[in-house]
């Protein structure tokens, strides 16, 4: 499993859930990324470090500049959880449906 | 099989939608009383939960244990709000990750001798320390649907 309750921690704040829907345009340096959100660069770094250490950004290194990017991995990771957490529900109902039949035998 | 309804209301929620054909009183019990949930609530084949602790009550705790082959996990958590045959908020933590709490509401509603049972996850850490959803009602109106929905549908 990855470390998805990280991922979904980075998601709960409405700041990261912005820089991620504007790098799903295309990458972007920390100073492109923080003239939309007029933030001071300390806080759009704590917050670029916050998805990065969940997996969702990448940074990447060309000359003086570090442009962050998408990691699409880490969004396939969040479908395959969401696939598997189904499938476990799934099962998990299946086996009410059982008992439910044997409680309604006892007393009809 | 019945459909099971999945859906992501907000990009920190996780929302599961089930029809099951039993009377609510029946639905309330096998999600409360520890002989039955053991039975139901194991997770992935080859798993069993042989620790099941409910203290069904406002800040009571509940424990869950599971084992399989080579492993055993646990969640806890404490009860939030009651409604009985309605509603319950609860905290929810899995040992394998201590410091992340997740907030979970499960709504039981009968209609036509049918029962659905709405459970949303809340991976919101604000949401799980605040105990607060979005949700317009209060506790005390919450109450009085579900006593409401239980006059209809006995009246239909």
């Amino acid at each position: 499993m990855t470390n998805l309750d990280s991922v979904f921690q980075a998601l709960s704040d409405p700041t990261r859930r912005a820089i991620l829907a504007r790098l799903i345009e295309g990458e972007a340096t920390v100073d492109e990324l923080r003239e939309p959100f007029a933030m001071s660069q300390p806080s759009i770094s704590r917050h670029l470090k916050v998805l990065e250490q969940a997996g969702l950004i990448a940074t990447r290194i060309d000359g003086t500049s570090r442009p962050r990017r998408i990691e699409p991995a880490a969004f396939a990771a969040i479908e395959d959880w969401l696939k598997q957490y189904r499938a476990v529900w799934q099962a998990n109902y299946a086996r009410l449906d059982d008992v439910l039949k044997e409680l309604k035998e006892e007393d009809p | 099989m019945k459909p099971l309804h999945m859906t992501t209301p907000t990009d920190t929620t996780i929302e599961i939608t089930r029809s099951f054909d039993a009377p609510v009183s029946m639905v309330w019990r096998a999600h409360t009383e520890p002989d039955l949930v053991k039975r139901w609530l194991t997770g992935p084949s080859g798993h069993t939960m042989p620790v099941c602790e409910i203290d069904l009550s406002v800040g009571g705790a509940y424990r869950y244990v599971w084992e399989w082959s080579d492993g055993r996990m646990s969640a806890y958590g404490t009860f939030r709000e009651i409604v009985p045959e309605c509603r319950l908020l609860l905290t929810e933590t899995f040992d394998i990750f201590p410091d992340n709490e997740t907030l979970v509401e499960q709504v039981f509603s009968e209609a036509d001798g049918q029962t659905t049972v709405t459970m949303s996850l809340h991976y919101d850490s604000q949401a799980t320390r605040d105990g607060v959803l979005q949700s317009p009602m209060d506790e005390g109106l919450e109450a009085s649907y579900c006593s409401l929905d239980a006059l209809i549908s006995e009246t239909v």
